[in-house]
């Protein structure tokens, strides 16, 4: 190919990437653009620009008479209990699976990544009913309970391949030194495994942060409410307040994309072992 | 067997059954997983199994056995397969032009232009956002009144303005924009591990034999990147037929159930006419296609190898 050739494939390339690019970002800058306009403004100004730009009027109303700071205190609490236990758990069991000797290991770590193979879309009225039988609906630990419970496959999975690539060596000494399993647990492996922690932790962090449809199903009293749910306040039958609900997407979205950007190489790291699971 | 080592076979002995004790000890690690696991999922499995073939209602804990009876009836409901045959067109839209885009766009970042570090980032924005998010935010560019009629009058297209998820003849496609524009940055991420992991030197090896773009796109690239097409495909589809959240925020189903989805129906079916008999047959039918479904695509790339 010749020099022109090459330039024009490179050219092109470029407006392709270009092209996507802003595709990806245009919903969200007009979602802050929304957000920053006032009641009136949103159906008749329709440039990206608001009249005026610093007006957080909307994002004030909705941390305060929509109720979002409850809501994102929820989420908050979720997030870090849930993630928490998730690692605690899952730390535990693939330490045990990968490095110790076990009755029935293989058929528990095999039954648990069935679950994996298996897509059950209505999982969530059936954990209803259990969180109901259990006297737990509506209340915090019926809803973080099972959200735990649907994580630990993947990362049971995740912290067992990296255990498994480590050498015997590494618990050799303390085994001759006479460490308990649980010390070599607690000092040795889980200071290793940090990166696979990592991963762990915003995986499913995002994913708490996300959730919604447990939550419609659990809860029916609004102080209990994530985030995701909180949103349906401004969501009327008949009209929507647009401007209130963009300033409280923003308020859920930002952090999200400033941690993603900030930890982008563990963020996709975490993604592709999480979909890699067969 | 080593006459000298006879002394010691009680201590032997004794050593193996605190090894054997040990192997239950052990168990310990995995208890709290497994505890939690077979409570809140293996367990609620079994109870959906169970509910399927009764008439539940979710409050009045006493119920009775109906046989199949929810299994015919959702066998034979057809708003019921409507709702599949949507997410049907969901998953072979995003099969068609989600992953066209994705794997070009994979293409195009692999092939070490200036910047794109910064492309990958900004693709995977999408798909760390919420289903609901992203169902609010494309409900207000599809409003009536929003901006895509807005540009469609500014550059002299204002015949075509529509109430985009507002009536029946655009409300499905119009979702299906919204999930495709999430979805593309994850099969884009996969597409574009699969490429990383060539080995630099097949191409060059190629290269010193006179291959030319197309041989090695031919023999390389596409031989390489089968397992992982397979992969996105399957997260494809089962991404596609179990979108929940995008459609409860934009549409809720409607304009009556043109875009109407399986786990809508199933939330449906149990909280809005307190079914949980047949809102359970619906999740286990449902179930057993995706399974059957996952199965036939991974068959299929088995035979190509």
């Amino acid at each position: 190919m010749g020099k022109a050739g090459e330039r024009l494939t490179k050219g092109a390339i470029h407006l392709l990437l270009l092209a996507w690019a802003v595709v990806s970002i245009f919903p969200l800058v007009w979602m802050l653009s929304t957000s920053l306009k006032e009641k009136n403004e949103i159906y008749t100004n329709k440039s990206l620009i608001p009249r005026n730009a610093l007006n957080f009027g909307n994002y004030v109303e909705a941390w305060t008479a929509g109720g979002f700071s409850r809501y994102t205190w929820n989420s908050v609490l979720y997030s870090a209990v849930v993630v928490t236990g998730v690692v605690l758990v899952s730390t535990l069991a693939a330490y045990g699976i990968s490095r110790l000797d076990m009755a029935g290991k293989k058929a528990i770590y095999l039954g648990m990544m069935a679950t994996l193979m298996i897509p059950i879309p209505g999982a969530f009225i059936s954990i209803y009913i259990v969180v109901s039988h259990l006297g737990l609906a509506n209340t915090r630990i019926g809803y973080m309970l099972p959200m735990v419970a649907t994580a630990l496959p993947v990362s049971i999975f995740i912290l067992k391949s990296f255990f498994d690539e480590l050498s015997r060596e590494i618990e050799e000494a303390a085994i001759i030194d006479g460490a308990a399993s649980f010390r070599i647990y607690w000092s040795l492996l889980l200071p290793i495994a940090r990166p696979a922690i990592a991963t762990i932790v915003i995986l499913n962090t995002l994913s708490v942060w996300n959730e919604f449809m447990l939550a419609l199903v659990l809860f029916s009293e609004t102080k209990l409410m994530p985030i995701q749910m909180g949103l349906s306040v401004f969501v009327g039958q008949y009209t929507t307040q647009y401007e209130l609900l963009m300033a409280a997407t923003s308020l859920m979205v930002l952090p999200v994309i400033l941690v993603y950007i900030a930890m982008q190489k563990q963020f996709i790291a975490g993604i592709t072992s999480g979909a890699i699971k067969g | 067997m080593n006459p000298i080592s006879l002394p010691n076979a009680p201590i032997v002995k004794r050593k193996s059954r605190k090894l054997a004790c040990r192997r239950y000890f052990n168990l310990l690690y995995v208890l709290p997983a497994l505890a939690l696991f077979g409570v809140f999922s293996l367990f609620p499995i079994v109870k959906t199994v169970q509910y399927s073939f009764t008439d539940a209602n979710g409050i009045n804990p006493n119920f009775h056995y109906v046989g199949l009876a929810n299994y015919r009836s959702a066998l034979t409901d057809s708003q019921w397969w409507q709702a599949v045959g949507n997410g049907g067109v969901f998953a072979l839209l995003s099969l068609i032009f989600m992953n066209s885009i994705a794997l070009l766009l994979s293409v195009a970042v692999n092939a070490n232009i200036r910047g794109n570090q910064i492309y990958r980032v900004v693709f995977y924005i999408p798909p760390i956002l919420s289903g609901i998010v992203v169902g609010y935010v494309w409900k207000w560019i599809y409003d009536p009144k929003g901006i895509l009629n807005s540009f469609l009058q500014g550059i002299g297209l204002g015949g075509y303005t529509h109430a985009w998820i507002g009536s029946t003849d655009t409300a499905l496609y119009a979702v299906a924009v919204s999930s495709m524009w999430q979805g593309v940055g994850g099969s884009f991420i996969l597409f574009l591990a699969g490429l990383q992991g060539i080995p630099k030197e097949w191409y060059e090896a190629a290269e010193i034999d006179g291959a030319n773009r197309l041989q090695k796109l031919r023999y390389i690239t596409v031989p390489s990147l089968r397992s992982v097409y397979t992969m996105v495909n399957i997260l494809t589809i089962l991404g596609a037929l179990g979108i929940f959240n995008q459609v409860y925020a934009m549409t809720m189903g409607g304009p009556g159930y043109t875009t109407e989805v399986p786990a809508l129906r199933i939330y449906r079916e149990a909280f809005t006419n307190s079914d949980f008999g047949m809102s359970s047959a619906f999740s286990i039918v449902f179930g057993v296609m995706l399974f059957i479904l996952s199965l036939i695509q991974l068959k299929l790339s088995r035979n190509k190898e």
